[in-house]
């Protein structure tokens, strides 16, 4: 098996005027490295949404990408408040993002099913007190 | 239709440039990111009151033609200066975003 290319970004929490900044650079990335279109959509809107999320309910955390020759990987990890009830925020509709979040367009809570959809797995690490961790696989072939 | 066409059509105005004149072949229309993030395609017209900065990097990562921003929303300065250092096409119309999706449907049909 060959080694992936890997890549890491910081993301910086609080920070809504550059959020996202990390999956638009990933975009690019992508589509020098020649990936297919379809791919660079799936990984682009999942990691997007896990950008995010790290940024309002997280304070920030990093992400990290592996390109293997059959597929990506993207890990996203914080030191938040974790998620108290994966089953709960993983439902259409389920937001604890604040009033002042939600004035910018986040919090249909639309996110984490985004994420599970457009990715072929996902899974879910979450500590309350501790950090969340997500780990996601988009296959390119 | 050609974007061009559309902004000619529908009287937009055009508060970046037009980088690419694009087909359209459809719209989508809502103001909260993550369902335009799932839900719009590539070769739609997003139609939004929304203007803060984040639904720039909306419109790159799903590599939408343009944003409409409907009812003249208010933008600043920054939010523009951004979307024309990013190449994305902002637009712009008092209509509703009723009007708009109707007018829009009606020279896609
Ligand atoms: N990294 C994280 N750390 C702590 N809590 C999280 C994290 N990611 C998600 N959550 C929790 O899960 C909920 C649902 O997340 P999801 O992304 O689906 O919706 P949202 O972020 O609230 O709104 P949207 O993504 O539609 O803008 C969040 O409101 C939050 O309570
Ligand atoms: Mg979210």
């Amino acid at each position: 098996m060959s080694e992936p290319l890997k890549f890491h970004f910081p993301v910086s929490g609080g920070d809504f005027t550059s959020a996202g900044k990390a999956s638009v650079q990933v975009k690019k990335l992508l589509r020098q490295l020649g990936i297919s279109p379809d791919a660079i959509r799936r990984v682009a809107i999942a990691m997007y949404e896990g950008e995010i999320n790290m940024v309002i309910h997280a304070n920030g955390g990093s992400a990290d990408l592996e390109i293997y020759p059959d597929y990506i990987k993207i890990i996203l990890a914080d030191t938040g408040p974790g998620i108290p009830n994966i089953d709960l925020a993983m439902q259409e509709g389920f937001s604890t993002a604040p009033d002042n979040i939600r004035s910018l367009g986040f919090g249909a809570g639309m996110g984490l099913p985004n994420m599970k959809r457009y990715t072929d797995d996902m899974k879910i690490d979450t500590e309350v007190g501790v950090g969340t961790t997500v780990t996601m696989r988009v296959n390119i072939a | 239709m050609q974007l061009t066409k559309i902004i000619e059509a529908m009287e937009l105005e055009v508060l970046t440039s037009v980088t690419e004149d694009r087909e359209v072949l459809g719209g989508y229309t809502g103001d909260l990111l993550s369902w335009v993030m799932g839900r719009a395609e590539s070769e739609m017209l997003w139609i939004t009151i929304m203007t803060n900065v984040n639904i720039l990097a909306v419109a790159s990562l799903r590599d939408l033609p343009a944003v409409l921003i409907a009812e003249a929303a208010e933008l600043d300065e920054a939010v523009i200066a951004k979307a024309k250092e990013q190449e994305i096409t902002l637009l712009r119309s008092p209509k509703s975003a009723y009007a708009l999706c109707v007018e829009l449907g009606k020279l896609l049909a």
